[in-house]
C-alpha cells in the first residue's frame, strides 16, 4: 500500500534500498522531513559550485528556487485533485489568484482601506507579521472559492468539468481586473508588506534566505499533508473515485462530497502558494494569474507524473528551472558568444514550442510521467501485465441509469 | 404497512422512460434471513427495478421501506423525519398567526389573509392524514425529501455486487475490500492530516477484518495480488468480499454465476447459503442460471415486461403457467 513500492523487488537478502524502503513506508513524515531537509541544503551548495555559478550568482539562483517553490505548491495542489482524485480542473491558477488577492486585501494599504481595516496601520513596520495567519485564512478564502465553484459543478464529469473549471479560470482575473474600485483593475494591488518574523525582521528583495526557508518548510508541510491523506480512508475513497465512480458509490463513497473535498483541498494549496507569492512580490495585479499558469501546473503534472507527489514537485522544479533560467541563460550565452543564427533566435518566446515538443514526446515515450505513480503505471500499461488477463472480464456495460 | 419481519418493502415501484414503463407497479418484500430471487426473461425490468432498489435511479412513483426506515422521498436527515413531516404546517401556522396579528392589531379585525391560511392549514393536515402519499409527494415536490443514493443504501445496510465485475482493478485485493469498509470507518480529514493515533487503529483494525473476509469467502492469502490478475472465479468473490465489508444486512447480487464453469457455480451456491446461515444475510438475487435459483431460493419472483407475474417458492414457481409462457412455451427448468 505505501507509494514507496515503486523501488525494484529486493532480490535474496534485503538490500539497502529495500531497507530504505521499508523505513520509507513506516516512517513517512520523517522521510519526507529528512528528503526535505537533504534537498534544503544540497541545493544552495549547488548554486554556488563552478557550472552553476556560470549562470548567475548564488542569491539569484536562491531567488530562483523559491519561485519554483511556489509552483512546486501548485503542483502539488493540483496533483490532489487531477492525480489522486481524477478530476481535470484546468482553472487551477484562479485559488492561485485568489489566495494572492487575498493576502493583498490583508497586507496593503489600499486592501486595507477596501475592506475598512486598518492592520497595516496599527502594526506599522510589523505588518508583515499578517503573513502568518494569512497562510491559514488564504487557504480557507480559497478553499471556500473551491467549494462555491465545485457544488454546482462536481456533478459533471470529465470533459464537461474540464470546461466549467476552464471558465472559472478566465472569469477570476477578469473580475479583479473590472472590479476598479475593489482591485485597481489592471495595475493590482501594490505596496504589499513582506513577512514579517520576530528576531529576524521584515524579509527582503536583498536576502533571499527568509523567503528560502520558509517555502521549505511550506513543501514540506504540504508533502506531509498530502502523503497522509493519501494513505488515509479519505485517499482510498479519492482513488476509488478515480477508478470507477459508480462502484465507488456502491460501496458506500458519498462521491460528491468526496469530490468536493479533494477540489477544495487543493484549491487551498494554491491559496497558500498565493499568499507566499504575493508576499514575496509585494505586488497583485490580473495578468500573474493567466490560462499560462493553470496550464504550466497541470504540465508540471503530467510531465512529473500524476498521483506521485515527489515526482509532481520534482516536475515543477524542473520546468520552472527550463523556463526561468535555462531559456535566459541560453539568450545570454548565444548574445555574447555570438553564434549567428542561435543568436537571433529568443528562446523565452519558444518556451511553449519547448511544451508542446516536450508533451508530445512524454505522452509517446513514457506517459506515465518521469516519476510514475505505481498504480497510474499500471492503468497505462495494462497490456504489459499478465498475457489473456482481458479475456477474463466480461465486457464493459454501461450502468448509469437516468435520473 | 410491512411486517416487522421484511427488511425490505416495495410497494408499487413504477419507473417510466417516456412512454415505456419498464417497471410497472411492482410489490415486493424480502423476509429477513431469506435468499429471494427476483427471475425474468430479457427486457423484463430487473435491472432497472434492481437500480431503482439501490438508489441508482429514481422511481416514479411508489416507495420502498428498507429496515423500516423510508428510501425514497426521506428527509435529508434521518431523524428529522416527523420534524420535516410537519414543518410546512407549522410555517402555516407561524404565517396565518402573524398575519392575523399585524390584522387585529391595525385594527381591520379578521382579515381574509389570515381566513385563507387558516383554511390551507386544515386542507394540508386533511391531506396528510387522508392522503399522506400525496402529501409526501407535495413535500418531494418542495424540496424537502429527497430519495436515498447508492451511498446512502450501503449506509443502511445495502451491499451490492455487479452484473459486469466492477472491481478497482489496479487495487490490491485488500485494498478492494478496505474501500468496502469505507462507511464503517470514522476517521476524519482532520484525523488524516495529523495521521492521529485512533485513525492508524482504525486502519490496524480494518486490515485484520478485511483478511477474515477474504478467508471468509475463500481468497486467503491472496490480499497483495491486484484485483486484475485474479482468475474470473475470484474476481466474483472478492466483489462479494468487498460488499460484505460495509457489513449489510441485505446483499444484492446482480448475476453472481454468469460465465462461471459448473464447478465455480457449485462453490458460489455453497457460499451464498453459507452467508445466511453464518452471517444471517438477507440475500435478493438476479440470476439467469435456473440450477443456481432453483437450488437456493427460498421465494423467487419472476417479472415480465415490467410486471410481477408470479412469486413463490421455487416449486410453485416452475409450475406456473404464466411463468412458462413468459420463457416462449419452454418449461423454467
Amino acid at each position: 500500500m505505501s507509494v514507496v513500492q515503486d523501488l525494484p523487488a529486493p532480490q535474496g537478502t534485503p538490500g539497502f534500498r529495500a531497507r530504505a524502503a521499508d523505513f520509507g513506508g513506516r516512517h513517512r513524515s520523517t522521510t519526507i522531513i529528512i528528503g526535505m531537509a537533504l534537498v534544503g541544503a544540497i541545493l544552495p551548495v549547488l548554486a554556488s559550485v563552478p557550472p552553476f555559478t556560470a549562470f548567475q550568482n548564488q542569491a539569484s539562483w536562491m531567488d530562483g528556487f523559491t519561485n519554483a517553490g511556489v509552483f512546486v505548491l501548485l503542483a502539488l495542489g493540483l496533483n490532489l485533485v487531477v492525480g489522486v482524485a481524477g478530476l481535470l480542473d484546468l482553472g487551477y491558477a484562479a485559488f492561485f489568484a485568489i489566495g494572492s488577492y487575498a493576502y493583498a486585501y490583508a497586507a496593503s494599504p489600499f486592501g486595507n482601506e477596501v475592506l475598512g481595516i486598518n492592520i497595516v496601520a496599527t502594526l506599522g513596520d510589523q505588518a508583515g507579521l499578517i503573513f502568518w495567519p494569512m497562510l491559514i485564512i488564504g487557504a480557507l478564502v480559497a478553499a471556500a472559492f473551491g467549494i462555491l465553484l465545485g457544488a454546482p459543478t462536481l456533478r459533471l464529469r470529465g470533459d464537461y468539468l474540464a470546461i466549467v473549471t476552464l471558465g472559472f479560470g478566465e472569469i477570476v482575473p477578469i473580475v479583479f481586473l473590472n472590479a476598479d474600485a475593489l482591485t485597481n483593475g489592471t495595475n493590482g494591488i501594490g505596496g504589499i508588506a513582506r513577512p514579517y518574523l520576530p528576531g529576524i525582521g521584515s524579509f527582503s528583495a536583498m536576502n533571499p534566505w527568509p523567503y528560502y526557508v520558509t517555502m521549505l518548510v511550506l513543501v514540506t508541510v504540504v508533502m506531509i499533508f498530502c502523503y497522509r491523506l493519501v494513505g488515509s480512508r479519505i485517499g482510498r475513497a479519492w482513488e476509488a473515485i478515480r477508478e470507477d465512480e459508480l462502484a465507488a458509490a456502491a460501496n458506500g463513497i458519498n462521491t460528491v462530497t468526496t469530490k468536493l473535498l479533494a477540489f477544495a483541498l487543493g484549491a487551498s494549496t494554491a491559496g497558500i502558494a498565493g499568499v507566499f507569492n504575493a508576499s514575496k512580490l509585494t505586488v497583485v495585479s490580473p495578468d500573474q494569474f493567466t490560462f499560462i499558469i493553470s496550464f504550466t501546473v497541470l504540465a508540471m503534472v503530467v510531465l512529473g507524473g500524476m498521483g506521485n507527489f515527489w515526482g509532481v514537485a520534482v516536475g515543477a522544479f524542473v520546468i520552472y528551472s527550463i523556463n526561468n533560467v535555462l531559456l535566459k541563460t541560453l539568450n545570454q550565452f548565444f548574445d555574447t558568444v555570438g553564434v549567428p543564427i542561435l543568436k537571433d533566435i529568443d528562446f523565452i518566446q519558444l518556451q511553449f514550442l519547448l511544451y508542446g515538443i516536450a508533451l508530445v514526446a512524454m505522452m509517446l515515450l513514457r506517459p506515465e510521467g518521469l516519476f510514475p505513480n505505481s498504480r497510474r503505471k499500471r492503468e497505462l500499461h495494462a497490456e504489459m501485465t499478465l498475457p489473456g488477463e482481458d479475456e477474463m472480464t466480461l465486457p464493459e456495460v454501461t450502468e448509469e441509469g437516468g435520473r | 404497512m410491512s411486517d416487522r419481519s421484511d427488511i425490505l418493502v416495495a410497494d408499487k415501484v413504477t419507473r417510466r422512460f417516456g412512454g415505456l414503463v419498464a417497471v410497472n407497479a411492482i410489490d415486493f418484500t424480502i423476509p429477513e434471513g431469506t435468499i429471494v430471487s427476483l427471475i425474468g426473461p430479457n427486457g423484463a425490468g430487473k435491472t432497472t427495478f434492481f437500480n431503482v432498489l439501490l438508489g441508482i435511479i429514481d422511481p416514479t412513483g411508489g416507495t420502498i421501506e428498507f429496515d423500516g426506515r423510508q428510501m425514497i422521498a426521506r428527509p435529508r436527515r434521518v431523524g428529522l423525519e416527523s420534524l420535516v413531516w410537519v414543518s410546512p404546517s407549522i410555517l402555516i401556522v407561524l404565517v396565518s398567526l402573524a398575519l392575523g396579528v399585524t390584522g387585529v392589531l391595525s385594527g381591520g379585525g379578521i382579515t381574509l389573509a389570515g381566513l385563507a391560511a387558516v383554511g390551507f392549514l386544515i386542507a394540508t393536515l386533511l391531506l396528510a392524514i387522508v392522503r399522506p402519499l400525496w402529501y409526501q409527494t407535495f413535500l418531494l415536490r418542495l424540496g424537502i425529501f429527497r430519495s436515498a443514493r447508492p451511498n446512502d443504501m450501503v449506509q443502511a445496510g445495502v451491499g451490492r455486487t455487479f452484473q459486469n465485475i466492477r472491481l478497482f482493478k489496479n487495487m490490491t485485493a485488500v485494498e478492494n475490500v478496505l474501500i468496502g469498509m469505507h462507511t464503517q470507518m470514522r476517521a476524519t480529514l482532520a484525523d488524516g492530516f495529523l495521521s492521529t493515533r485512533r485513525a492508524r487503529r482504525e486502519e490496524d483494525v480494518a486490515d485484520r477484518r478485511a483478511q477474515e473476509l477474504l478467508t471468509l469467502v475463500g481468497l486467503r492469502g491472496i490480499g497483495n495480488e491486484l484485483a486484475k490478475n485474479l482468475p474470473y472465479g475470484d474476481q466474483r468473490r472478492l466483489e462479494i468480499a468487498r460488499a460484505l465489508a460495509s457489513r449489510p444486512k441485505l446483499l444484492l447480487l446482480d448475476e453472481p454465476a454468469a460465465g462461471m464453469n459448473p464447478k465455480e457455480t457449485q462453490d458460489l451456491m455453497k457460499l451464498i447459503s453459507r452467508l445466511r446461515t453464518d452471517l444471517g444475510l438477507t440475500v435478493l438475487l438476479i440470476e439467469h442460471d435456473m440450477k443456481v435459483v432453483m437450488g437456493i431460493s427460498d421465494r423467487v419472483t419472476v417479472l415480465d415486461a415490467g410486471r410481477k407475474i408470479a412469486e413463490g417458492t421455487p416449486e410453485e414457481v416452475r409450475r406456473d403457467p404464466k411463468v412458462i409462457e413468459a420463457y416462449l412455451g419452454t418449461p423454467a427448468v
